[in-house]
């Protein structure tokens, strides 16, 4: 999160312009457009169905857009699908490996796929594998498979790695293990495009992300500037000692939203909100018990951007 | 997880396509179920017939042959068709049914090398089951190499790419493994039957002998009938058998999807 802005600098490794696909008649890509810079975390979210899968599809080179333009470090991924393959390494959603395979033979098999691959050894080790290499896939847990896939798609020493709902399925526990993973592989230069429909997981790993609803980004920026352009960002709680008067608190700068319940206010606006509210308060010696004031999190922004078209 | 490995790995460089094939016949040898049907079911069901003593007497009917004599040809074909239509089936629509195939097309070689791989391995293990029941009818039964060995090898050659091409169309319509399965089931009866498992294809009525050598299984029957009896095959036997190979590659080419 720390780099979002210096990653801008550099140049564009992946280049989508008015996307456009759609399935028997039902558009599920509608414009698209967007850049990935070299060395970031781009996270695409969206609710399942959104498009998300099928835009990340055409960045693969796994379908043909109907309209708009796809570059991948300068290459159609269509026309120049074998050049494409060997700079872009993609861990597909909901593809397995052979069952008998091991993670070994695996590893080696597809070290051999390309012209300049990366030492499975130490990449199994960075990947925490060695101690399942002689494993078959078929047994290994969700987390080792996704591990896995992690490695498989690092393993052609590729500029960006495309990484499809990583952490669907997984226990929390292997989800945080797996966005350290994440970070590491941005930490050596790789940059990545993220597809996920998990809050948590685009605001902890992503630079920038784009919101894709109903086939269309409904935004796209940083995780900050996502939260920050939703109104009420700020929320403010609390239980007043007295009854405080409607009108007030409607005055209150900033103010996006009121809620009573149960005797307690929570109060939505930004930080001028919150100044406003503790004068008020004083100035009305009322005191405020159990004071809380939380910044909004990125579900909050994103059922925001994304319930608008709804 | 930063940690950087000090020793590396050797990396022998082997062809992506040299790979493809190793691996797959790795998990070739771990099907044991597989196995046996390609290379144990068809030599062994040679032995049980060889081992029932009326197989073994010469028969005036047969022109002094004796049944045993027509049923090592019989079970090459047996061999060949459980390949293709058994065995290959249910892989190759699994590795699509799980995403294999895809995961290969996101790399810069193409799944199609999945396939040939299979093809290769199956037809391969195809022709070393027929090979071991020509050596078995011989060995344990005395019955005579075929006489006309190029021909016998270009009609068994022709068959196993038949049954190849038959499988790989089961393959493309089939939507799951499970499925791939029952079909390859269903059509594995009808096709030994016109191969003479159950009646050779000599013996058959007058109107079944017709329409058994105008598919492959019948024709192939035929053919190495001939061919072990010293004769050259008839042309129109392997015609029979190139014309479905054509139409039933198509066939598995046109239809056949990848994901």
């Amino acid at each position: 999160m720390t780099t979002a802005m210096s990653a801008t600098a550099r140049g564009a490794v992946v280049e989508v312009s008015n996307l456009r696909k759609s399935y028997g008649g039902r558009t599920v890509v509608d414009d698209v457009s967007f850049t990935v810079d070299e060395g970031e975390i781009f996270g695409i979210l969206g609710p399942n169905g959104a498009g998300k899968t099928t835009t990340v599809e055409c960045v693969e080179g796994l379908r043909v857009p109907d309209a708009g333009r796809v570059r991948v470090a300068g290459l159609d991924p269509i026309a120049d699908h074998a050049a494409v393959t060997k700079v872009l390494g993609a861990q597909l959603q909901e593809s397995e490996l052979q069952a008998k395979l091991t993670v070994r033979e695996a590893l080696e098999l597809y070290a051999a796929l390309y012209p300049n691959p990366a030492d499975w050894g130490p990449l199994a080790e960075r990947l925490g594998l060695v101690s399942q290499l002689n494993a078959r896939f078929g047994v290994l847990s969700g987390g080792q498979k996704q591990r896995l896939f992690i490695a498989l798609a690092l393993i052609g020493n590729p500029r960006v790695v495309v990484l499809d709902e990583l952490t669907t399925g997984l226990d929390p526990r292997a989800r945080r293990d797996t966005w350290e993973v994440v970070e590491d592989v941005r930490a050596r230069g790789v940059t990545v495009l993220l597809v996920t429909h998990f809050m948590e997981e685009a605001q902890r790993l992503c630079d920038r992300i784009a919101v894709i609803d109903n086939g269309r980004i409904t935004a796209l920026d940083t995780p900050r500037g996502l939260i920050s352009r939703t109104a009420g960002s700020t929320l403010i709680s609390f239980t007043p000692s007295a009854p405080l008067d409607d009108e007030e608190l409607a005055a209150l700068p900033a103010l996006a939203s009121v809620e009573h319940k149960d005797g307690r206010i929570t109060l939505s606006g930004s930080d001028e909100t919150v100044t406003a509210v503790l004068s008020l308060l004083a100035r009305q010696r009322i005191t405020a018990h159990q004071l809380r004031v939380t910044d909004a999190t990125l579900d909050d922004a994103f059922l925001n951007l994304t319930g608008a078209t709804r | 997880m930063m940690v950087l490995s000090a020793t590396t790995t050797s990396v022998r460089r082997t062809s992506p396509r040299a790979a493809v094939l190793r691996a797959e016949a790795r998990l070739f040898r771990r099907e044991p179920g597989n196995l046996f049907w390609v290379m144990g079911f068809p030599p062994l069901l040679l032995v049980i017939l060889g081992s029932i003593p009326s197989f073994r007497k010469a028969d005036p009917g047969l022109g002094g042959l004796r049944l045993i004599d027509l049923y090592v040809p019989i079970l090459v074909l047996v061999a060949l068709i459980v390949t293709g239509l058994q065995t290959m089936p249910p892989v190759i629509t699994g590795y699509r049914e799980r995403g294999i195939l895809r995961r290969m097309s996101a790399t810069p070689v193409r799944p199609a090398a999945l396939l040939t791989a299979q093809m290769a391995l199956n037809g391969a293990a195809a022709v070393l089951s027929a090979l071991v029941c020509i050596a078995i009818g011989r060995l344990a039964f005395d019955v005579p190499l075929p006489r006309q060995a190029f021909g016998y090898a270009l009609a068994l050659l022709l068959m196993a790419a038949a049954a190849l091409a038959l499988g790989a169309l089961v393959s493309a319509l089939a939507p799951t493994a499970k499925i791939a399965t029952a079909i390859g089931t269903a059509v594995f009866f009808p096709s030994v039957f016109l191969a003479g498992l159950w009646l050779p294809v000599q013996s058959m009525p007058n109107v079944l002998h017709h329409i058994a050598v105008l598919t492959p299984f019948g024709a192939a029957a035929r053919a190495l009938d001939q061919a072990s009896a010293g004769e050259w095959p008839a042309w129109s036997h392997l015609g029979v058998l190139a014309a479905w190979t054509v139409v039933l590659s198509a066939a598995a080419t046109r239809w056949f999807r990848w994901e």
